[in-house]
């Protein structure tokens, strides 16, 4: 099959594909031009848009089956969350897809949903890639045999081209995302998320609702000004009926590489992750700590798992992976390979 | 209502996480200090931690005839002047802080609209405005609403990390494309100097604002090391007894000196000698001819 180039860049920077075109910006209080309520609703009188929101085709969204149908082939979803930004999702995101990709009969996929501020690309070291199409979908960019990505990071033009978008445009992306994307038979699709409880994550978790997600990975940093948007973030989630598999302190505690005096970056004064967690009745994973040369191999795009396997880091991460396994009733990661075959024949 | 303020600062930074709100916070902090009258208004919807670091997180907004009362933080002295810092943030406007604001970009659109359109700020000389990270509902409406206001620019924050900068060289376009001026970068988190030991550790890199600052053509403001110290600060305010509120207490912070150079910069960026502006005065009778 001939991989073709496709003008992908014309592609994302028109109109998102299934909502119908409007003349001007929604009202505050806007049904959403897709649903049930469009040009019925209160908020509707005297908007532009009324006539070609009534007029416009309703009921369930006619891409739902088709994302139904790419989803089917994924055996397991986990969103990676944190209402608060730079505390690690990506970071996380990246190490845990590095460790479920260790072993090569598993099949991993990542999905990174974040439209304004892509990092998975660098982090994975596939920056300066870009996306191919066929005719059965967009191909992932492999970093790894077993490893596909996908991020809107490949389809601009420059490295730093800023995407100015509302939320329609970006909702129109993720569904493609979820939609167009060739991912193929998968054991795991990580979704890394920006940070906050706005358009992506509703859009998200309303497209892959009907697909069965997992749930989400809380991923924070131990003070209270990051657990202030995370206690947020978990409201969300329990308002959208995704369930919380736990949540990650990331950043936790820093060891002198001088001294090898332990000291806090950022201070748990409220008790940190552990203690949100039993304040909010959900699994507390596990914590990682600070190692400047995480930060230098993701700059670099390199795995931190293979590079040092023998950090504090890497213990910590194992030790979550272990915990977020059992929690979702999978036996440890050395065994993977055998459980999913298993899995496969009774299916 | 902006129209009114002298001075109008954004606080931007394409990456979450790097201390947008603690150098908003700093900066006003440092401005009270130096005698300002300061507002800060906090556009991030989703995530608002201004009322947090103020330690003002059960304060409510007030209505008032023509608006809403914003939030004051800070002694008044009797007799004196009224140099309280001047707060508005959704924050206040929540009815538990643990409640999450999921809203699609109309309504934030709306709620930026009306922050930026009905707040009654008395006296203000320099407003702040931290927002959340990324380019996209609140930036628009925000260059949008800020069209007629003519704001000074933009503060632009960033970690050292490439990660970090990648991000933060698309909100540089992004000021660019929208017509933002940029009044400079300021690094932080840029370097951690262990308690034990005094060793300096780059715990996430270093000078990486300062690179990109130079590529850009903007200016480079400074650079912030990680201070636990002022986190711890930030966090114990409610434990505080008697006299000495935030604004006295920041003087004996390490970060207090880094800050005072970085907003005399922005000063004198932002209100350069009289003549600098006459100018701006003539632009203006300009634009309406």
């Amino acid at each position: 099959m001939a991989a073709v180039a496709l003008p992908l860049q014309a592609n994302i920077m028109g109109p998102p594909p299934a909502d119908p075109q409007l003349v001007a910006p929604e009202p505050e209080h806007c049904p959403g031009p897709s649903s049930d309520l469009a040009g019925k609703g209160d908020a509707c009188a005297g908007c532009p848009n009324q006539q070609i929101c009534a007029t416009a085709p309703k009921g369930p969204d006619p891409d739902l089956p088709l994302i139904n149908a790419r989803m089917s082939t994924i055996a397991h979803k986990l969103l990676i969350i944190s209402g608060k930004g730079g505390v690690g999702k990506s970071t996380f995101t990246s190490m845990l897809a590095h460790a479920f990709a260790q072993s090569p009969s598993t099949q991993v996929g990542v999905c990174d949903i974040d439209i304004c501020g892509p990092s998975i690309p660098r982090m994975m070291g596939a920056l300066g890639e870009s996306i191919h199409s066929s005719s059965s979908g967009w191909s992932p960019v492999y970093v790894a045999d077993n490893l596909g990505v996908m991020s809107i990071q490949f389809m601009l033009p420059g490295k730093d081209d800023a995407i100015i978008w509302r939320g329609p445009k970006k909702n129109g992306l993720i569904k493609q995302f979820l939609k167009d994307v060739e991912w193929g038979v998968l054991d795991w699709l990580l979704v890394d998320t920006p940070p906050g409880t706005s358009d992506e994550h509703l859009s998200v978790c309303g497209y892959l609702k009907g697909t069965g997600v997992d749930g989400a990975v809380v991923v924070t940093t131990p003070q209270e000004v990051a657990l202030l948007d995370v206690r947020k973030e978990i409201d969300f989630c329990r308002k959208a009926g995704i369930e919380v598999l736990g949540v990650v302190e990331n950043m936790s505690g820093f060891v002198c590489p001088n001294c090898e005096g332990e000291s806090q970056i950022f201070h748990a004064t409220t008790g940190g992750a552990r203690a949100l967690c039993k304040e909010m009745n959900i699994p507390f994973l596990g914590a990682v700590p600070l190692d400047p040369r995480i930060g230098v191999a993701c700059d670099y795009g390199e795995s931190f798992f293979d590079a040092y396997p023998e950090s504090p880091a890497c213990e910590g991460l194992m030790g979550i992976i272990g915990k977020l396994r059992e929690g979702m009733g999978l036996p440890p990661l050395e065994s993977e390979g055998v459980e999913e075959e298993e899995e496969e024949e009774e299916e | 209502m902006l129209e009114t303020i002298p001075h109008v600062i954004l606080v931007l930074s394409g990456k979450g996480g790097v201390g947008k709100s603690s150098v908003t916070v700093q900066l006003a902090l440092s401005l009270v200090r130096a005698g300002k009258r300061v507002g800060v208004l906090d556009v991030d919807l989703t995530g608002p931690n201004i009322p947090r670091m103020f330690n003002v997180e059960d304060e409510k907004i007030r209505q008032a005839p023509g608006g809403w009362v914003p939030v004051r933080v800070g002694e008044r002295e009797e007799g004196q002047e009224d140099t309280r810092i001047q707060l508005m943030s959704l924050g206040f406007l929540l009815k538990d802080r643990g409640d999450s604001v999921v809203w699609r970009g109309p309504k934030k659109t709306a709620m930026v609209r009306q922050f930026v359109t009905d707040v009654l700020w008395e006296d203000v000389e320099y407003l702040l405005i931290d927002t959340p990270p990324g380019t996209s509902d609140e930036h628009i409406s925000l260059a949008e609403q800020l069209r007629n206001v003519n704001p000074d620019g933009a503060v632009i924050v960033t970690t050292p990390q490439a990660i970090s900068t990648a991000d933060v060289r698309k909100e540089l376009n992004f000021c660019k494309k929208v017509g933002i001026n940029v009044l400079g970068v300021v690094e932080n988190m840029s370097g951690f100097v262990c308690p034990h030991c005094s060793e300096c550790t780059n715990v996430f890199s270093s000078g990486g604002g300062l690179v990109m600052a130079n590529e850009f053509g903007v200016e480079f403001l400074g650079k912030v090391p990680i201070d636990p110290a002022f986190n711890m600060m930030i966090e114990s305010q409610g434990s505080w007894e008697g006299k000495g509120g935030l604004v006295q207490r920041y003087g004996d912070s390490q970060l207090c000196g880094v800050f005072k150079g970085i907003t005399e910069r922005l000063v004198v960026k932002v209100s350069p000698p009289e003549k600098g502006r006459d100018e701006k005065a003539l632009s203006d009778v300009s634009g309406l001819n």
